[in-house]
């Protein structure tokens, strides 16, 4: 149990109490777990001995689903049920799900709710439902491995995830029972990973190629901080496109139609893949596989292959002109081009992108683990293992964020490649005489039309005083948090008036909703779920009481009165025994308490910190001082 | 925003108030307060604390986004004089300087159709470069003399430029993707 790794409060946190953290990188066609062990990163096995486990779920009538390769032999016998690269529909709406080529391959139902949903025999799998059925495979497998309930985790997305995706993404992880330490675009975890093996400083770019999505990130790398400077791709770009079209190139070879039979489809992107597999080491490659009645013979050739997926490399090309433009960086400030993702290992990609950035690129790390384990390396940080870590990743969001305008226009608040985590506030007035309430509609994109966006959400804000046009300054607040995900708020400044959306509602779930899911699927668990969250909330309660602790003993005399220190020292307590019963929500309110009883102090003394590092006084700072001022001789001279 | 910054961006990175500032400082010192602040410190961290990282933290990168940017550094310093642009309300500007934006923009909408787009665009690109480098150079000379009425009228014009050339990278990206 994690919880006897806890310290008691008041002593320090002995070296070998590790909190378990572990990194995730949920993958369109496989995902994988990682976590640090004995100082370094590594991929963890599941029972079976494997590091990855293909993202499918095979779903039945009666039992729990089943996840993985076991899954995965299910594809042709019960294609409907059997569902794979859901990560393609993370986030989004009924008319995305109709445009993509996932639409031909399942039976959708388009209608029960505000998220599209998979028809199975288990009843409705929105994507979501099949993430976290993956994410919670990983969970007993790290649990399992490292012997012990996890503290949180550190789950990648494509860097060109929107707030939608991003949002799925963290439901996907509620749902399962995981608490989200950071949400880390997967070419920042890869360079983490690269950056920390091979010390590099410069700037580097990071081209992500997986099984359904592509990233391009240019960041520079400065003594253990990671700063993205830009970001690009496309999330419906990867493997599984170049398996489509190798796909159809087999039935036109073969003179036949597309396969009207589900299970036949998937079995011949099945030979489509293995070919594509093949020819990364081979110049030709001859098949003879006999699909329900269709017999398919013949041989593919690399220069065949080469002119059935130069057209998806090309569309990649944009975006990493795009980057190189954004960040203000030419081709020849680039010191190296890394190769992340399955996709990257066929040879006319490397070959390609190799051309285009002027220099070989470096494959020389495994592409299909560098995003777990720099993911891994981050949760350990995260998770408080590691205090002295240099490590710093400051990330950006890839796409802006704005408002809707009058005449279906966008104003664009928080422009893309802008670092997180943000606040921008804008001000906007009335435009009628004696209004008294204003619709606000966020959106995401670099359109300059509404319509072309990515609708978030739409909130009002009422009760405004009745005024002349543009008498009312109405006051709109975007705060974007360190995982890139957006919160808005708007204000009426003389009547303070406000009205604020934590952005999810569009494509996302609601917090009723995620219960409601909670609710359901802990009837299929197999393992006692009121036991997990007790196991859980005291973890956290443990955890609140030692972060309190720890900083009463440092500076509490300083910043508090007698009678206020009595009252904190008093929820602590209080808080203390309620984690000695198996009572979950008395600890859960005895948590609460102690947080609001301790705000003001815990403001005040960051308060004081932060006077204190600008004072200079810290000692990392006073070196820095010393440094910077050699500097500025230099500059004069 | 709950956390008290009284300080000014120049402040919060130990640099004089002025126009110019020295890039390797601004970036030594951004990093130094996010090694401290940022949100990925504070993970274990009780809620208040986490939710004083991430303003602190969005403070430190809104006023390391300004100071980086030369026209956002001449607006803040603008702001600072206590001098407003009143964009909507003010209209007034040189009819030169219009004229001169009307050719601009006449170019950038026909690059598409040149001979070789890009050619056409990097010469509008370098037109606008000119044009900004000097209105630093006048904005600086104007903030010296402390003349603000001089310098709103540079960073007003400025903010044209800087649109425009903004609209010739999205025209760049155009070309790139129909490629």
């Amino acid at each position: 149990m994690a919880l006897l790794q806890i310290s008691e409060p008041g002593q320090s946190q002995a070296p070998h109490q590790r909190r378990l953290a572990v990194g995730i990188d949920l993958g369109t066609t496989n995902s994988l777990v990682a976590s640090v062990i004995s100082g370094s990163a590594s991929v963890l096995k599941d029972e079976n001995g494997e590091w990855t486990i293909p993202s499918v779920v095979h779903y039945t009538e009666s039992s729990s689903p089943v996840i993985g390769a076991v899954a995965q032999e299910q594809a042709a016998s019960d294609p409907h049920n059997t569902i794979r690269s859901a990560k393609r529909l993370m986030g989004k709406g009924v008319s995305d799900v109709e445009s993509s080529w996932l639409f031909d391959h399942y039976n959708f139902d388009l209608d029960s709710g505000s998220l599209p949903a998979f028809k199975t025999a288990a009843g409705n799998k929105t994507a979501i439902d099949v993430s976290a059925a993956v994410l919670s495979a990983l969970r007993s497998t790290a649990e399992q491995t490292l012997g012990g309930d996890l503290v949180g985790a550190v789950i990648t997305v494509p860097a060109y995830f929107d707030d939608a995706q991003r949002q799925a993404t963290k439901d996907a992880a509620a749902l399962s029972g995981i608490h989200v330490l950071r949400l880390l675009n997967e070419p920042t975890a890869a360079a983490v990973a690269y950056g920390l093996d091979s010390g590099t400083d410069g700037v580097v770019a990071i081209y992500d190629l997986g099984g359904g999505t592509f990233d391009i990130s240019l960041l520079k790398m400065q003594r253990g901080v990671f700063e993205v400077l830009a970001t690009a791709g496309n999330t419906e770009l990867g493997g599984d496109d170049i398996d489509n079209v190798v796909a159809e190139w087999l039935l036109k070879k073969a003179k036949v139609d597309a396969p009207s039979d589900p299970g036949a489809g998937r079995l011949l992107l099945r030979l489509a893949r293995s070919l594509k597999e093949q020819l990364s080491n081979a110049s030709t490659v001859a098949y003879s596989e006999k699909i329900h009645d269709v017999q398919y013979d013949g041989s593919l050739s690399i220069e065949e292959f080469n002119a059935l997926v130069e057209p998806m490399i090309k569309k990649t090309l944009a975006p990493c002109r795009q980057v190189l433009r954004d960040a203000g960086v030419s081709k020849d400030d680039v010191q190296a081009v890394v190769m992340v993702g399955g996709s990257t290992r066929v040879p006319m990609v490397r070959e390609k992108i190799g051309e285009f950035f002027n220099q070989p690129v470096l494959t020389d790390i495994d592409p299909d683990q560098v995003v777990a384990i720099g993911a891994a390396i981050q949760a350990d940080v995260l998770a408080g293992n590691k205090p002295d870590s240099d490590l710093l990743l400051l990330d950006v969001i890839p796409l802006s964020l704005g408002l809707e305008t009058m005449g279906g226009l966008v104003e664009k608040i928080v422009p893309r490649n802008t670092t997180i985590p943000i606040a921008r506030a804008q001000e906007f007035t009335t435009y009628k005489d004696g209004q008294t309430a204003m619709a606000l509609h966020v959106v995401q994109g670099e359109r300059e039309l509404v319509d072309d966006c990515r609708s978030l959400a739409r909130f009002e804000l009422r009760d405004i005083p009745a005024r002349t046009a543009g008498a009312c300054r109405i006051q709109v607040l975007f705060q974007v948090d360190a995982d890139g995900l957006l919160t808005v708020s708007a204000l009426e400044k003389e009547s303070g008036v406000v009205a604020s959306i934590d952005v999810k509602p569009s494509y996302g779930l609601s917090d009723g909703e995620i219960e409601a899911m909670l609710r359901a699927s802990m009837e299929h668990a197999s393992d006692d779920v009121h036991k997990r969250a007790l196991a859980e909330q005291k973890v956290e309660g443990a955890r609140v009481v030692e972060a309190i602790t720890s900083a009463l003993q440092s500076d509490g005399d300083q910043h508090l009165s007698d009678s206020e220190r009595v009252a904190v020292d008093g929820l602590v307590d209080a808080l203390k025994l309620t984690l000695e019963q198996d009572n979950t929500d008395a600890i859960k309110q005895a948590i609460e308490k102690l947080e609001h009883g301790s705000s003001a102090f815990v403001e005040r003394r960051m308060n004081a910190s932060v006077k204190q590092l600008m004072a200079g006084q810290e000692l990392e700072d006073l070196e820095r001082t010393l440094v910077t001022s050699n500097d500025v001789t230099e500059n004069n001279s | 925003m709950q956390v008290d910054f009284s300080n000014n961006y120049f402040e919060l990175f130990e640099l004089p108030v002025q126009f110019d500032v020295l890039q390797d400082q601004l970036d030594t010192r951004f990093r130094s307060l996010q090694r401290y602040l940022h949100p990925d410190k504070f993970a274990a961290a009780a809620d208040a604390e986490k939710r004083w990282s991430m303003q602190a933290a969005s403070f430190v990168n809104e006023a390391y986004q300004t100071l980086c940017s030369p026209l956002k550094r001449a607006s803040y310093l603008l702001t600072l004089n206590g001098i407003t642009l009143d964009e909507e309300t003010d209209t007034q500007m040189s009819p030169m300087f219009l004229m001169e934006q009307m050719e601009l923009r006449e170019a950038l909408a026909d690059a598409p159709d040149a001979t070789d787009p890009y050619v056409a665009l990097d010469k509008i690109a370098a037109q606008l470069n000119a044009g900004r480098t000097s209105s630093a150079d006048e904005f600086r000379e104007a903030a010296q003399q402390e003349d603000w009425v001089r310098a709103r009228t540079v960073v007003r014009q400025w903010q044209f430029l800087e649109k425009l050339a903004s609209e010739v990278q999205s025209q760049e990206a155009r070309l790139d993707d129909a490629h």
